[in-house]
């Protein structure tokens, strides 16, 4: 079985991000860029399904500028067998990212395609959703387990009251929770042998896809700096502030 | 408490840009290390030391490794790092993939020392250990017994060790008096080894010592020392591990620092004696050990680093958390300390002396590479004067620095910094050990003077000295926004080495006199090459950010940084060139003058 797994170039979970000082986005030169977590989760359960013979091939897809390559390479050294990348310069907005993904399904033709739930730049959380309704495919979202089988997939989701479990019928897009798995370390030998595996270029016009954005970033802000607190003399009084200034209790 | 985040950024630039990352993936069997896949490893291994091996670091100094009913057992968690961290292929980075290794080169290595030692000076004291012994079966030992050991130590399945000294022959190994018994194709080992790293654990199945004993018969004194290869336990002919040897871990030291690795009291021979196999010619044991020694020496200058960068990285996070006193600028408000001039120079005195340091480790590192692989023999040639030249060097002043650092690390945390849980106290704990093993700080200062400097008239320095020469006259030249800070690193380095050539010339006079006046200024000699390396270091390190701040290429406040840095490193640390020039040149007559029942 053939799984698709589309990963986003982000910025490192750990830097602090900054507002460029003109507002129109968030700082991205000369930072940390890596994989983002959930789709990290994503290649991660695609290889854990390979190991376990129940998926013979891993293909890797980034969508945005040629240096998602380094993502891609990371992919591969984590497993996956071969990579593309969907090479543009263009501000890639979920719907885009869809629709090159439906045209790389199409030409790829997985049963499977295992994505992080939502990228932790921008948390949009709708490109999978969005490819399934695309491809016209069954959708199984916030997975923290997946047992695939021959014709289904059962899926444990992660929802608001507690887990539930359904079982989709393939070709599926899965996303993926936190808790689905906790990805390995990448070992030296693996890093060497994913410089020969295969990436290859295509771009948006290759696929014959639209990206051009549809939607207009008015302005980005830091969120506002929280205030200094005020001490209070005693129990009492705060009780009194809870109530009739913060209105937080009755 | 924060774990240890691996400076990459910096890294990367003194692979690139220092070091010369791009002339050593040109070398003949390295075009795997090509920057993009160096990146990558630098990144991989930044996470296994942050999430891995950081976090075993202050458990494993509380729980040290223990003895117990004749085991050595490490602490917990170290088995599963050093799983995970043999399966990811990190132990045989430096090795032949032919006997399993990944052949990068030693540059590359370089910085992933680093970064183990900073995130678990404890931990990473195994692989570097392991290391050795490959180096000293690498080197002399015969086809046979590399085919049969080598694989097995370059997976890091089993572990190595290093068998010197002994409780009356440390510094002076000509006094050691183990024994080694002919018997038939092999020999019996009888005596007591001490100070052995890693001479009994629970990491690994099997342990291969390489033990240094006299075979009967021998010439006293250091002509008589032969090197054997002693496992603990023996291995069938099948590979299959068979009887234990007759050996054992006897106990283990207390320590002031590196609690998590079993420093072993080691005996060997207590029944009919322990197994073991000549490593090359007998009596040649010393000179074998000597040039593996030297790559041992490298390793622990690296450790100096680590430690430096780890102790700088947890005082810079303690100042700008603490909030005490108010800005002396004004405002009524208590701020961060990292705002208060005196924490802002201890920070400075710190972040300008660990890059000082990386830049040489790193430049040493190519250096070692040329030697062993350019395709040029004068090139060779030339790289290994280099490498001998720096090695005490590397050795001797990391760690003095690195010391020095997680002292002012101490200091930073104020009364916090003598307190166990802040961390800091450990690392200066730890530190201590590394201007002592492999050779003390006087051990590497009298091989500077003596085998280094006065053997060659110099030769080798004054080409050093030379190339520093180019350095302030490129820095002087140096125009555009960088110019200002280029002209005083410029001046200074260029005063600096004034004071080296100065010393060197009143060095290689005097000793022609009095050798014991020359050698009691060894130690500041050794300090003012290191200074005046490192500051040329620095100063190469700011003519390349000034070139890429000139051509817009990289991170503007980083570039801007490492100069500023490099500035201050040239106009304050290394003001301290004059006084070791004058304590050296005024030679030994009060240093040496009282008797000995004066002391």
């Amino acid at each position: 079985m053939k799984v698709l797994v589309p990963i986003k170039r982000v910025i490192d979970y750990n830097v602090k991000v900054r507002v460029r000082s003109d507002g129109t986005g968030v700082e991205t030169a000369n930072v940390k860029m890596s994989m983002n977590p959930f789709d990290e989760i994503a290649v991660e359960e695609a290889v854990r399904q390979k190991e376990a013979g129940v998926v013979s091939e891993i293909v890797v897809v980034s969508c945005g500028t040629t240096a998602c390559q380094e993502t891609l390479r990371t992919a591969l050294a984590i497993g996956a067998d071969r990579a593309i990348l969907v090479d543009t310069a263009v501000e890639l907005q979920p719907l885009a990212v869809a629709k090159l993904l439906r045209a790389v399904v199409d030409r790829e033709q997985p049963r499977l395609v295992i994505l992080g739930k939502q990228a932790i730049d921008d948390d949009c959380n709708q490109t999978g959703q969005m490819l399934a309704a695309l491809l016209g495919w069954p959708q199984a979202t916030f997975a923290s387990k997946l047992v695939v089988e021959a014709e289904s997939a059962l899926v444990t989701r992660e929802v608001d009251g507690g887990l539930e479990t359904i079982r989709v019928g393939l070709p599926a897009v899965i996303t993926t929770d936190l808790r689905l798995n906790e990805p390995r370390y990448v070992t030296l030998p693996n890093i060497m042998k994913a410089k020969k595996k295969t990436l290859d270029p295509v771009t948006p016009d290759a696929l014959g896809v639209d990206v051009t954005p549809r939607l207009k970033t008015l302005r980005v802000d830091e969120p506002p700096k929280r205030k200094a607190g005020a001490k209070v003399p005693d129990a009492q009084t705060l009780a009194d502030k809870l109530k009739n200034e913060a209105k937080v209790v009755q | 408490m924060s774990e240890y985040s691996a400076p990459i950024a910096d890294m990367q630039f003194v692979l690139e840009h220092v070091a010369g990352l791009a002339d050593v993936n040109a070398l003949p069997g390295m075009e795997d290390a090509s920057a993009d896949l160096v990146a990558e490893i630098l990144a991989q291994s930044a996470r296994f030391s942050s999430e891995v091996l950081s976090p075993l670091n202050r458990p494993g100094d509380l729980e040290g490794s223990r003895l117990e009913q004749g085991v050595v057992k490490t602490p917990r968690g170290f088995r599963e790092a050093y799983r995970q961290f043999t399966e990811g292929g990190w132990n045989g980075l430096q090795f032949d993939p032919a006997i399993g290794g990944q052949g990068l080169p030693r540059l590359v290595g370089t910085p992933l020392m680093e970064m183990w030692n900073s995130a678990n000076l404890s931990f990473s004291l195994c692989p570097l250990l392991t290391t050795g012994a490959i180096e000293a079966l690498l080197l002399r030992g015969s086809a046979a017994q590399q085919a049969f050991y080598l694989p097995r130590m370059v997976s890091g399945e089993w572990t190595g060790t290093m068998n010197l000294t002994e409780p009356q022959a440390g510094s002076d190994l000509g006094l050691l008096k183990t024994r080694a018994v002919a018997h038939g194709d092999h020999y019996r080992l009888f005596g007591q080894k001490i100070f052995i790293t890693y001479g009994d654990h629970d990491l690994a199945e099997n342990i291969i010592h390489m033990v240094l004993a006299r075979i009967d018969g021998a010439p006293p004194g250091v002509r008589g020392i032969s090197l054997f290869i002693v496992p603990k336990i023996l291995v069938n002919a099948d590979g299959s591990l068979g009887e234990r040897n007759d050996l054992r871990c006897l106990s283990l030291e207390h320590k002031l620092g590196i609690h998590a690795s079993p420093t072993a009291i080691m005996q060997y021979g207590e029944r009919e004696g322990a197994i073991g196999w000549l490593v090359g010619e007998e009596n040649r044991g010393l000179e074998t050990m000597f040039i593996m020694m030297n790559a041992a020496r490298f390793a622990v200058g690296v450790e100096g680093l680590g430690m430096g960068e780890r102790a700088y990285q947890r005082a810079r996070d303690y100042a700008r958390e603490r909030i005490q006193s108010r800005d002396l600028s004004g405002g009524g408000e208590s701020v961060p300390i990292i705002r208060h001039p005196d924490v802002r120079r201890m920070l400075m005195d710190m972040k300008s002396r660990v890059e000082a340091m990386r830049a040489l480790a790193y430049v040493v590192a190519a250096a070692l590479d040329r030697a062993h692989l350019h395709p040029d023999a004068d090139e060779r040639a030339r790289s290994q004067a280099f490498v001998d030249l720096m090695i005490p060097v590397v050795k001797g002043w990391s760690t003095e620095t690195g010391q020095e650092v997680a002292s002012i690390a101490v200091q930073v945390h104020g009364g916090m910094g003598f307190i166990e849980e802040t961390g800091a106290a450990q690392y200066y704990r730890d530190a201590r050990i590394t201007t002592i093993y492999e050779g003390t700080t006087g051990i590497q200062a009298n091989d500077l003077l003596g085998r280094k400097l006065l053997r060659d008239g110099a030769l080798t320095l004054r080409g050093v000295i030379a190339q520093i020469g180019e350095c302030v006259g490129a820095l002087a030249l140096i125009e555009g926004e960088s110019c200002g800070h280029c002209t005083v690193i410029s001046r200074e380095l260029g005063v600096a080495v004034s004071h080296l050539s100065t010393t060197v010339d009143w060095l290689i006079a005097t000793a022609a006199s009095d050798l014991r006046s020359a050698y009691a200024g060894a130690v500041p000699l050794l300090h003012l090459v290191g200074l005046v390396c490192g500051a040329w270091q620095l100063g190469r390190s700011a003519r390349a950010a000034a070139g890429l701040l000139a051509a817009g290429d990289g991170d503007a406040e980083f570039l801007r940084a490492k100069i500023t840095t490099a500035r201050y490193f040239a106009e304050h640390a290394l003001t301290r060139s004059a006084s070791l020039q004058v304590e050296i040149c005024r030679g030994a007559e009060s240093v040496l003058a009282l008797p000995e029942s004066a002391f």
